[in-house]
């Protein structure tokens, strides 16, 4: 496609990453391992009060303190900030408000950190505390005191209502209608970075920022608004990130709070976040309550399907709108859902805020829905591996909420694990239509099937430029430098531009230069988040490289006196292809270019296309491209301690195709991780009654997979390229995340037959379901309600089937 | 308060194969030191608590926290950190494992893996898979899943027994 049918030489082949020696040898720079001459450390004071009004801060005491030299409050930073345009909610230090424990109050700088640390224990602040909200309950029915004074009143932040097709069509179609409740707990990225971030106030007063972010354009973005500077006189470099997982996508009060004292103080300044305060900085995976209806035929063909999602949001906005639109944005994107309702509410809450992580919004649907199959099928008496099977949705279709879906390898990925897991003998063997509850066997075995998006169709700011932006230089010595945005986080972004520019100009990628995330130096690309980077990025490298490779071409050709078509790039040589001793090295080829042209310098872009959903809300779902997974997990569960152990997961993964497989696997790998983590053990609580604290914001208590927990993984790569994707690739960092969840509740239900309608599955849910089921009760542990709201009258669209044109239908005047 | 006026401590030590010297404040611990003193940057913290396994160092041979360990109490001992692994420009086997198999995605936990599990393979030049998973148990790695840290330390341990061996197809490109 992009390579004219040439064989490819870097594309697909499981290369070295280019940073791979450096983050082998301990030589990545992370951002705390920055060190500046007179750099000064940053301790912040958080609040210890889940919801207070600051009533009175005395720094007397601190100020006085030798070794200080600045402290900050609230009233330095009146402008408010957010990552979306619609939630500009925070003040990088609480100007007359706390709004949660953890919420930042005061920022000393200081000599060092101890001084800074014991000038921060000095500072006096005064509260007035006020009642909490702490549940998503309370947030819906508590409507004084607000946290915040917007949003869809009371606590609400936002309340969502569409609709799409005729519901009542639908349901009356259906052979079964089936309804459940799911609560999916919040959970955190961890990390083992904490963030940290160093600024530098130049002589020549413009403001250098390092920070361990994944989004340094919308940090960039966040700084000029609140310093009230030109965003031209601020530099944001990313670091290379110690991990990210969405954890560290939003712009971060302590990047603000370092700017401000370097610019006071005039020297740089630190500041590193303490694990506590990374847990407490979160943005992590909302708490949702979830209520789906389906509708299905005999053979288990969806009719109809309305579901309702109620985020808990934490005390500020974040990412929050879009978190509660991706709750219910996907669930038309595997199986065909002809008719489909989403209603989501997302309250504000006295706790840490919460926001994206890795899937953002969509694993606590896709298990509730996932699960919620694995049920239809029971009932219906069919396999639940056969019945996904036969109802997907097609490729190149568009579906009832307007995504339009390209490349579909869903269908493969089932048939791969299906086949690898042995699924047909052991799912009859398990065959909980008559075994369960008499077998003495405890293993069992549960399918489920996801789907993500490759980038966000929208940016977060509405405008006509390209998301991502690529510039390439070349030198007479042969030298290729690529300036891109991208932010590398440990996926392998920057070898990713390597890579593709490499397989375009005939090179070795470790012949390449890469210089990313520095806003000084590169083409804006928006960041790391919604699996966006390998996508766009990549059309944008591609645009760049090709466009150089144009260049060359035309001088090579020219020197060579043969037909422009007849150049060809590869072993770093430029050649003729009827006659491939014919030609000149790279070095020698951009040589006879610059000679020609000048220097030689090329941009590319990328700009998603258009989606065909017009309606308000239909900014989020649409993406260029999707990818697919399907897992089978299979489960040890012991009855007499409630322990379950995950023993293997077979996973498939539709990737289009793989830039680099080996690095392809370890997102699969680490995935399946992230996703076993959630399932059985993380969880973000924190003590209502006893001042919404975290309950244990440590890496020993806060239980995460070690070698010991992690499951034995089987990987399948199906390579389905999609149009959109370069060379055809699709995402993977996030997607395989989303069917083990899910995967292995059904399975823990095949084990010994108790749902689980919660996550994570502890082993106490697990024994109270059994005693459930002991005494002939719902062998089931979960919630059974969901709150009663007054939703606001659904936005109605008419679905591509019913002929509409991807409008809302114009409003009814409803007469009582 | 720990103003720069309380008197300095210093030890002399062997680190990474050189002798060393150096001053801290005396309630610095070895991570700091070696960070903070030594500016060697490549050891990392996850949480300073001794939880997750991050700033793993070699003690005379033995992986140690340095989050737990005082900097005073590396006076006369051998301390061996990320910074010594390799011979020069050579790379130890298991940083060319760790490179070549994607052990290292984001890369900040991968100094205390390398340096725990080069303690392994000294003592047990031929680990099996659960010996390996018992010996990093103490290390948390959110990107990789472990898995091709499991399969860099199989691959680096053949290669320092002079044995061949290359890593199964599937692991670098799935099950076909």
């Amino acid at each position: 496609m992009q390579n004219n049918g040439k064989p490819l030489n870097v594309v697909g082949k499981p290369f070295r990453k280019v940073d791979a020696r450096a983050k082998c040898t301990g030589q990545t720079k992370f951002a705390d391992d920055i060190i500046l001459p007179r750099m000064l450390a940053c301790k912040i004071l958080r609040s210890h009060e889940p919801h207070a009004l600051i009533k009175n801060i005395d720094l007397s005491k601190a100020l006085a303190l030798p070794g200080v030299f600045a402290i900050v409050t609230g009233k330095d930073f009146p402008i408010p900030y957010g990552i979306l345009p619609v939630s500009q909610d925070e003040h990088a230090l609480c100007i007359d408000k706390v709004r949660f424990v953890g919420d930042p109050v005061a920022a000393v700088a200081a000599i060092d950190e101890d001084v800074a640390f014991d000038a921060m224990n000095l500072i006096e602040v005064e509260y007035e505390p006020l009642q909490t909200i702490t549940s998503i309950e309370e947030g819906l029915l508590v409507n004084e005191p607000r946290i915040h004074d917007y949003g869809d009143g009371g606590n609400v932040h936002k309340k969502v209502s569409l609709e799409f097709g005729d519901m009542d069509e639908g349901f009356a179609e259906a052979d079964l209608v089936r309804e459940d409740t799911f609560f999916y707990e919040g959970n955190t990225h961890l990390p083992m970075e904490q963030h940290a971030a160093v600024a530098y106030f130049d002589p020549d007063e413009k403001l250098t920022l390092w920070s361990s972010t994944q989004t340094p354009h919308y940090v960039h973005r966040a700084l000029a608004k609140v310093l009230e500077m030109p965003a031209s006189h601020i530099r944001v470099i990313a670091t290379p990130n110690g991990g990210g997982f969405g954890g560290k996508s939003d712009p971060f009060n302590h990047e603000v709070v370092v700017s401000k004292l370097a610019m006071i103080t005039g020297r740089p300044v630190k500041c590193t976040l303490t694990r506590e305060e990374v847990f407490y900085c979160h943005r992590g995976r909302h708490p949702v309550l979830m209520h789906v209806k389906t509708g299905v035929k005999k053979d288990g063909a969806i009719t109809a399907m309305h579901f309702k999602s109620f985020l808990d949001g934490g005390a500020y906005g974040s990412y929050g709108v879009a978190s509660t639109f991706y709750t219910g944005a996907l669930q038309t994107v595997t199986y065909e859902v002809p008719r489909y309702k989403f209603q989501g509410a997302r309250v504000f809450t006295n706790k840490p805020p919460c926001g994206p992580k890795r899937g953002h919004g969509t694993p606590q649907p896709r298990y509730a829905l996932e699960v919620h199959l694995d049920k239809i099928a029971e009932q219906l008496n069919l396999d639940p591996a056969e019945m996904r099977r036969r109802h997907l949705v097609p490729p190149n279709s568009v579906t009832a909420n307007y995504l339009r879906i390209g490349s579909m390898g869903l269908g493969a990925c089932i048939d791969k694990v299906v086949e690898g897991s042995g699924w047909k003998d052991k799912f009859a063997w398990s065959n909980w239509r008559s075994a369960i509850g008499n077998r003495q066997s405890r293993k069992g075995i549960g399918i489920a099937c996801s789907s993500y998006i490759c980038g966000a169709g929208l940016p977060i700011y509405w405008n006509n430029m390209p998301q991502s932006g690529v510039q390439l230089r070349l030198d007479r010595q042969g030298g290729v430098c690529v300036m891109c945005g991208s932010t590398d986080i440990g996926q392998g972004s920057d070898s990713i531009l390597a890579y593709i520019v490499a397989e375009i100009l005939g090179i070795d990628p470790f012949d390449i230069r890469i210089v990313t995330a520095d806003t000084d130096l590169t083409p804006v690309d928006l960041g790391s988040y919604s699996s966006r980077v390998t996508l766009m990025t990549g059309n944008a490298a591609i645009q760049a490289a090709e466009r150089a490779r144009e260049l060359l071409t035309m001088a090579v050709a020219e020197k060579l006196n043969v037909p422009i078509e007849n150049i060809s790039f590869a072993e770093r040589r430029a050649f003729d292809v009827e006659n491939p001793e014919v030609g000149v090295s790279f070095a020698e080829a951009v040589v006879l270019a610059e000679s020609k042209f000048g220097t030689i310098g090329t941009v590319g872009s990328y700009t998603p296309p258009r989606s065909p959903g017009k309606y308000k809300g239909a900014g989020v779902g649409p993406s260029p491209a999707y990818s697919y997974s399907a897992a089978v997990a299979e489960v040890d569960v012991d009855p007499s301690t409630g322990i379950v152990t995950v023993d293997r997961v077979w996973i498939a993964h539709d990737i289009g195709k793989s830039i680099n497989p080996v690095l392809v696997m370890g997102q699969v790998e680490g995935s399946v991780y992230m996703g076993l983590g959630e399932i059985l053990m993380e969880e973000m609580s924190y003590r209502a009654n006893r001042n919404v604290v975290h309950k244990f914001p440590s890496l020993l208590e806060y239980k995460s997979p070690t070698t010991l927990e992690m499951c034995d993984v089987k990987t399948y790569l199906i390579e389905d390229p999609d149009p959109n994707g370069p060379f055809g690739a699709k995402e993977v960092g996030q997607g395989p995340l989303l069917p083990v969840p899910p995967a292995v509740a059904n399975a823990v239900y095949n084990a010994v037959g108790v749902r689980v309608d919660e996550v994570p599955i502890t082993p106490e849910k697990v024994l109270k379901a059994l005693r459930e089921k002991e005494k002939g009760r719902d062998a089931r542990f979960g919630p059974t309600s969901i709150p009663n709201v007054e939703w606001p009258e659904p936005l109605r669209v008419l679905t591509p089937a019913e002929g509409g044109d991807g409008r809302e239908m114009p409003r009814v005047a409803v007469h009582s | 308060m720990t103003n720069g006026t309380k008197q300095k401590a210093h030890i002399s030590f062997l680190l990474n194969g050189e002798a060393a010297e150096v001053a801290f404040a005396p309630h610095k611990t070895l991570l700091e030191v070696l960070r903070e003193d030594l500016t060697l940057t490549g050891t990392k913290h996850g949480c300073e608590l001794g939880e997750c396994g991050t700033c793993t160092v070699l003690v005379d041979g033995k992986s140690i926290l340095s989050c737990l360990m005082l900097g005073l109490d590396a006076e006369g001992r051998s301390v061996e950190t990320i910074e010594g692994m390799a011979e020069g420009a050579q790379l130890h086997p298991l940083q060319e494992t760790f490179a070549d198999t994607g052990a290292a995605q984001c890369g900040y936990c991968s100094p205390g893996f390398m340096l725990a599990a080069k303690e392994l393979i000294a003592k047990c030049p031929k680990p099996s898979r659960d010996e390996i998973k018992e010996a990093l148990s103490g290390n948390l790695c959110r990107c990789t899943g472990y898995i091709k840290i499991y399969e860099a330390v199989e691959l680096a341990a053949a290669k320092m027994r002079g044995e061949e061996m290359e890593l199964p197809r599937e692991s670098l490109f799935g099950i076909e």
